[in-house]
């Protein structure tokens, strides 16, 4: 049989990324220009200037993707392009760029959903990995707890009510003084500190036991501070830190462990930027083993946005016949499982 | 030399393809309309009418601002994405400088004046001298008052055209004192001829550039940059 292959481009937020993948799971570039060192000045994304930096970066990481798949244009099948959920300036230039592309090659445009991409992402390093699986995605962004049903179809069992995982991090990087993103920052810092120091609030979410709110574990957070700076009390940040993070690790497990034994579901997988937590990583690994389920993760570079995971959500679009045409738009709130 | 030529740098969306001096099909649209979903269908549309083979185009021209950020960025993403694909170059042409290229050798001086928000005006001003086009003062942001005091001081009468007409023209009946006219419908807006036929002067000139090195020109930093600036400045620069 012939190879499939997809060009892929992202830049729905912080990345311009693009990357070239062998029918749907082998991935032969996958190029990633990142803005974070410019971001940092602001405490977070400004959206604006995420756009102007996709315009100055868009073609040469596409170049440099080829290249390093050693392919060109006319061997493609495909274009993938991340048409939504995101920053609207931003994902318009990934959007308009591909279109341009795919028009002038003559090829079919796919739009991905940018949330499909990171569950996607676990495809790339497991061969073996195949719907139906449940899936938790964490990100800057997203908290989904979703059934992965098939190929592009989603049961969304649940969903943040106000912050997402990844922003409540970032909110409580930026009160203790660690910066953006704080993500990565508190898990390092983490790991000097002991995790059970002090105790924050799990919040549950009454009607639906597989919803998240992260909210008031931030609230707590800052309240301590307040407290504390009041007192003249010295904070243990890694303390802090470890303490906050443990707490919403544990929901985000509980949570899932939930859902698995509900729905009867054996394997597990994570997704988005939180995924690449460490201790995420270790506490539903830990979790899955005990409860003899598998338990599958992409590796950081692939939780991390990056347009391999856009390309291989593309492949099984591709191969279910999803074609976008020439007015393809970007859709900043695109729901998932909507096309 | 075929030259494709695109302007989404307004409300305007406009396509145009020309062959050397000839224009063979233009695609105007000002409507509220997004020009991500516009842009693209108004070149295929101009691509079949024409029977365009998109291999035989030699550049691609397009308003390289200023203009609405994102308008821009739809252009110039698209512009990219064709250069990239057809191996071709590209063409930036200034957004103010293709509009005073709607009036082709107009008397006086031609001043187009764009809707920048903020209370400000893309504008520039030239002229026609021995039937090329002269810049007097290059494509700026300004408030119209300092629009206003340049051309009272320049004393000559001028032709304003452009989305900034609707929105100044009671400021500038009020405080102009050199004679005015406003140009008419068919050549006040954005046209990607305008873009397309200067960008056959500069393809002539070499003016071009790759795929890869072209950006929009915006002639303004983002929101958040002025306001850091701003804090830098009050603080004295000591803030990270």
């Amino acid at each position: 049989m012939k190879d499939t292959l997809i060009l892929a481009i992202e830049s729905s937020c912080d990345e311009t990324a693009a990357a070239v993948v062998k029918n749907g799971r082998t991935v032969l570039s996958n190029v990633i220009s990142s803005q974070i060192e410019l971001h940092k000045l602001y405490g977070g994304v400004v959206p604006e200037i995420a756009s102007r930096k996709h315009i100055e970066k868009i073609n040469q990481v596409i170049e440099q993707a080829l290249t390093d798949a050693q392919v060109t244009l006319d061997d493609l099948d495909a274009i993938g392009v991340t048409y939504g959920p995101g920053l609207v300036g931003a994902l318009l230039v990934g959007v308009a760029e591909a279109k341009a592309i795919a028009y002038a090659k003559k090829l079919p445009l796919v739009g991905v959903h940018h949330i499909e991409g990171h569950v996607s992402a676990n495809y790339i390093e497991h061969p073996e990995l195949e719907p139906p699986f449940l899936c938790l995605i964490v990100s800057g962004g997203h908290t989904h707890l979703v059934i992965v049903k098939d190929y592009g179809e989603f049961e969304i069992l649940g969903r943040t009510r106000d912050d997402a995982a990844g922003e409540a991090f970032d909110k409580v990087a930026r009160a203790i003084g660690l910066g953006y993103p704080g993500g990565p920052k508190i898990d390092r810092l983490s790991q000097e500190g002991n995790a059970d120091a002090i105790v924050f609030p799990r919040a549950k979410v009454g009607d639906c036991p597989y919803d998240f709110s992260f909210s008031g574990v931030k609230s707590a957070v800052l309240n301590y501070l307040n407290h504390a700076q009041m007192t003249g009390e010295e904070v243990n940040r890694a303390d802090l830190a470890a303490s906050f993070q443990k707490a919403v690790v544990d929901v985000l497990v509980e949570h899932t462990m939930l859902a698995a034994k509900d729905f009867g579901m054996k394997k597990i997988a994570i997704a988005g930027g939180v995924a690449s937590n460490g201790t995420l990583r270790e506490a539903m690994e830990k979790a899955c083993r005990n409860r003899h389920y598998q338990f599958y993760r992409p590796s950081p570079v692939f939780c991390t946005d990056n347009a391999a995971m856009i390309g291989v959500a593309a492949y099984y679009e591709y191969c279910k016949g999803t074609r976008h045409g020439w007015d393809l738009n970007a859709v900043p709130n695109l729901k998932l499982g909507e096309r | 030399m075929k030259i494709l030529a695109l302007d989404s740098s307004g409300i305007v969306a406009s396509v145009a393809l020309l062959e050397e001096d000839t224009l063979l099909a233009e695609y105007t649209v000002n409507y509220k309309k997004t020009h991500s979903q516009t842009l693209l269908p108004m070149l295929d549309e101009i691509a079949k009418m024409t029977e365009l083979d998109l291999e035989t185009v030699d550049a691609i021209a397009v308003a390289a601002g200023p203009g609405s950020f994102t308008g821009l960025r739809i252009g110039s993403a698209t512009a990219k994405g064709l250069g990239l694909a057809l191996k071709k170059p590209l063409i930036s042409v200034p957004t103010v400088e293709a509009l005073a290229f709607n009036l082709y050798d107009v008397q006086g001086l031609i001043c187009p004046i764009m809707d920048a928000r903020r209370n400000q005006t893309y504008t520039g001003i030239y002229r026609f001298q021995e039937h090329q086009l002269r810049t007097v003062e290059g494509q700026m942001a300004v408030p119209l008052t300092q629009l206003v005091e340049r051309l009272n001081k320049l004393g000559e009468p001028v032709t304003f055209l452009g989305d900034g007409v609707p929105v100044f023209r009671k400021q500038i009946e009020d405080t102009l004192q050199v004679p005015y006219a406003f140009a008419p419908a068919h050549v006040n807006r954005q046209r990607a001829a305008a873009v397309g036929a200067l960008g056959v002067q500069y393809f002539r000139e070499g003016k071009i550039q790759t795929a890869t090195e072209h950006t929009p020109e915006y002639l303004r930093v983002s929101q958040a940059e002025r306001e850091r600036e701003e804090r830098q400045k009050q603080t004295g620069g000591s803030e990270q």
